[in-house]
């Protein structure tokens, strides 16, 4: 009986909303945009959001990150350009790091150095990362095949090297790397193991790989030499070509020192303590501190505000789009007065009537909504493929957007039903 | 408390079906109070065919209204088969209008976006009768108006007499007692509205109480009592044995 009455009056509001058909569409698009975009903008945001996350967590948790920077210009107080640079971090740093921090698990000085490699006939430029034999602690890197840097290999300033799967790819082809000579600066250096950053889907990867190759001369991967071999052939000094002076020479130690400490609360209290040291040691502002977990910690807020920012557009969108349905539907009331007029004399009650009204608000809304589901999940596509971002769709985002949407569609069709029904069914009758 | 209503109604055909006592109806516009029907006091018996006349603004369809359920009066008492209407919520009086009486108007009052048979089952939507049944129902009365053959058919491809005729058919979906006509042919040439008053007459004849509002001395003459209403009161009631006699 009800499920009969339920077909009968869904029936009737398609049927009327179907005289109305260019006014039903436009009214239902209001309710496409309000709910496509909410699902739209917050995969966004979430996709945003996540890819930050991941790309954070890939620095480590645990770890606090110090790496050298060009200190500002001194042209000022000398009036000329100084021809020898010696800035950045240094091996007395790290010796300093250890002894002032409790709780510190590792201590990574890295030495960074663009280079090109060079096997047989390919070549490449690539990064030389004067490593310990620790260094996959305090990274994601795992070895996949042969070995890391080891001990030994320190202690006897050994040419050997590790090189990235990127590595394989750009120099070995086909090729088993392992026991095979690279060609770095003058040196060659035998290839003992292959690692592979473990988080990196190759997804990422390829994205990443794509922005490298963007940028001019940027690396194809990483080769890890030990940091005893890296100081010895490389030395600390690097000529670097510029065009306004001629030639700069700059000495720099180490471009990297990495600290790790066990325990998590131990972050914040670590890192003011780097700080301190480094303040009292580096006249000259030439570092940078990087503490993954902030980052995230940031990354977080930010992301909350900007999923209440975004979620709020969007409620309101659908919003307005619930008073434009509210509006026509007063219209549609209004028009059909003397319709409602004759039901009424016929025996509708006025709860009959007010489930016509409601039933076609309905109608509106639930397929605006479904429509709306439809694009906002396309958009998030669109987006991933052609804005290169990647975009998390939620299906608690799916819940809300068709929940707002039919609590739009009932609590703005509520009003225009319920006077429709509470209108005097003589005067409805005389109604022109 | 509807169910137990329609159980207390009595149809004895010996018993009024319809009685108002003192019955006032007053509008208020404002500050004054405009009385539209005056210490009304009327009773009708099963079966009845009965005229209502007067002139224009004289309360003839407040009248109508009244008996059909779709006001309250502001004083007095109207009874329905013996039962009091003025306690009775609007659910019921809804309910009432759906089951017992059928309404004929002079503009037809169609709803133009449903087809014959759709409009036909109107009524008997609301009294919860299934699409089935109720569709078939149509059909019948349909036919038995002689628009058979224009079932599919909206209100607007239809001539006057042809509405008023689906109108008919549509008063009669829930069997109703009661068939109250405020000026049916009042918006038709004399053809049609001879050929109306040609199946309003056949539902009396079949028993039906049939109540008309009506200007024209003619169809007044037709039936079996005419009450004359002058500003809000009965002025005379007039007996005819015309009908009877044939
Ligand atoms: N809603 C209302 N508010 C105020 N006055 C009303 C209202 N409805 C009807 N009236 C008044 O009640 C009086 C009777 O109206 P009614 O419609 O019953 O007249 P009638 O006899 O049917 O006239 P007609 O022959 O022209 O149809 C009129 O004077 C009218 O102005
Ligand atoms: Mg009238």
């Amino acid at each position: 009986m009800f499920l009969f009455r339920l077909k009968r009056t869904l029936k009737l509001g398609i049927k009327s909303l179907w005289m109305h058909r260019l006014r039903s569409t436009l009214t239902a698009l209001g309710i496409i945009f309000g709910v496509s975009s909410v699902i739209a903008m917050l995969a966004i945001g979430e996709g945003a959001s996540a890819d930050a996350q991941r790309k954070i967590a890939q620095l480590g948790s645990h770890n606090i990150i110090i790496e050298t920077q060009d200190p500002p210009e001194e042209k000022s107080s000398t009036g000329q350009q100084q021809t020898l640079k010696e800035y950045g971090l240094t091996y007395n740093d790290a010796e300093r790091f250890r002894n002032a921090i409790p709780d510190v698990q590792v201590i990574v000085p890295n030495r960074r150095i663009p280079q090109e490699a060079q096997y047989r006939t390919n070549r490449a430029s690539i990064e030389v990362v004067g490593t310990v034999p620790w260094y996959p602690q305090i990274s994601t890197l795992q070895v996949q095949y042969g070995r890391f840097v080891s001990a030994l290999d320190m202690r006897y300033k050994r040419g050997v090297c590790v090189i990235d799967d990127q590595i394989v790819k750009a120099l070995f082809a086909f090729d088993y790397p392992i026991g095979e000579d690279i060609k770095l600066g003058t040196d060659y250096y035998r290839v003992v193991g292959v690692a592979k950053e473990k988080d990196d889907t190759p997804e990422t990867r390829q994205t990443a790989s794509s922005e490298a190759t963007s940028q001019a001369g940027a690396n194809v991967g990483t080769i890890y030499v030990p940091l005893t071999t890296a100081q010895d052939r490389f030395g600390e000094t690097n000529l670097q070509m510029s065009g306004t002076s001629g030639i700069t020479m700059e000495r720099v130690e180490l471009q990297e020192i990495v600290v790790k400490v066990n325990d998590l609360m131990q972050i914040i209290p670590a890192k003011q303590s780097v700080e301190t040291l480094l303040k009292k040691y580096h006249k000259k502002n030439d570092y940078a501190i990087t503490v993954p977990l902030e980052l995230m910690k940031r990354q977080q807020d930010i992301q909350r505000i900007f999923t209440i920012v975004l979620g709020s557009i969007a409620a309101i969108s659908l919003i307005v789009g619930g008073i434009g349905i509210m509006n026509i539907m007063l219209a549609t009331v209004s028009e059909r007065t003397r319709e409602i007029g004759i039901r009424r004399a016929l025996g509708a009650k006025k709860k009959d009537i007010i489930f016509q009204f409601l039933s076609e608000t309905f109608i509106l809304t639930a397929t605006g909504g479904i429509l709306g589901i439809i694009l906002g999940l396309g958009i998030p596509s669109l987006v991933e493929y052609y804005g290169n971002m990647p975009t998390v769709v939620k299906i608690s985002s799916i819940g809300w957007a068709f929940g707002i949407s039919s609590a739009v569609g009932i609590i703005f069709g509520l009003y225009p039903a319920y006077r429709a029904a509470n209108m005097d069914p003589i005067e409805s009758l005389r109604h022109e | 408390m509807i169910q137990q209503y329609h159980d207390n109604l009595n149809f004895d055909t010996d018993k009024p079906i319809l009685e108002m006592r003192d019955l006032c109806k007053s509008y208020f516009i404002g500050e004054g109070e405009l009385k539209v029907l005056k210490d009304i006091n009327l009773s009708i018996t099963p079966g009845e065919y009965v005229a209502i006349m007067g002139p224009s603004g004289s309360g003839k369809s407040t009248l109508l209204n009244m008996i059909g359920c779709l006001d309250r009066p502001t004083t007095g008492e109207y009874l329905l088969g013996g039962a009091g209407v003025s306690t009775l919520d609007d659910d019921d009086l809804s309910s009432i209008r759906g089951a017992r009486i059928g309404f004929i108007f002079q503009s037809f009052n169609l709803i133009s976006q449903l087809n014959i048979i759709e409009n036909i089952q109107v009524p008997m939507f609301y009294q919860g009768i299934p699409e089935y049944e109720s569709a078939e129902k149509a059909i019948e009365l349909a036919e038995m108006v002689g628009l058979g053959h224009r079932l599919k058919h909206r209100p607007t491809e239809l001539s006057g007499g042809q509405q008023q005729r689906v109108a008919i058919a549509r008063s009669l979906a829930n069997d109703p007692l009661i068939i109250l006509a405020d000026e049916p042919t009042g918006n038709l040439d004399s053809s049609s509205g001879s050929e109306i008053l040609d199946i309003l007459h056949g539902l009396h004849d079949q028993g039906k109480t049939l109540i008309a509002v009506t200007h024209d001395e003619g169809i007044a003459k037709e039936s079996e009592r005419v009450i004359r209403l002058f500003d809000g009161m009965i002025d005379k009631e007039e007996y005819n044995q015309k009908r009877n006699e044939r």
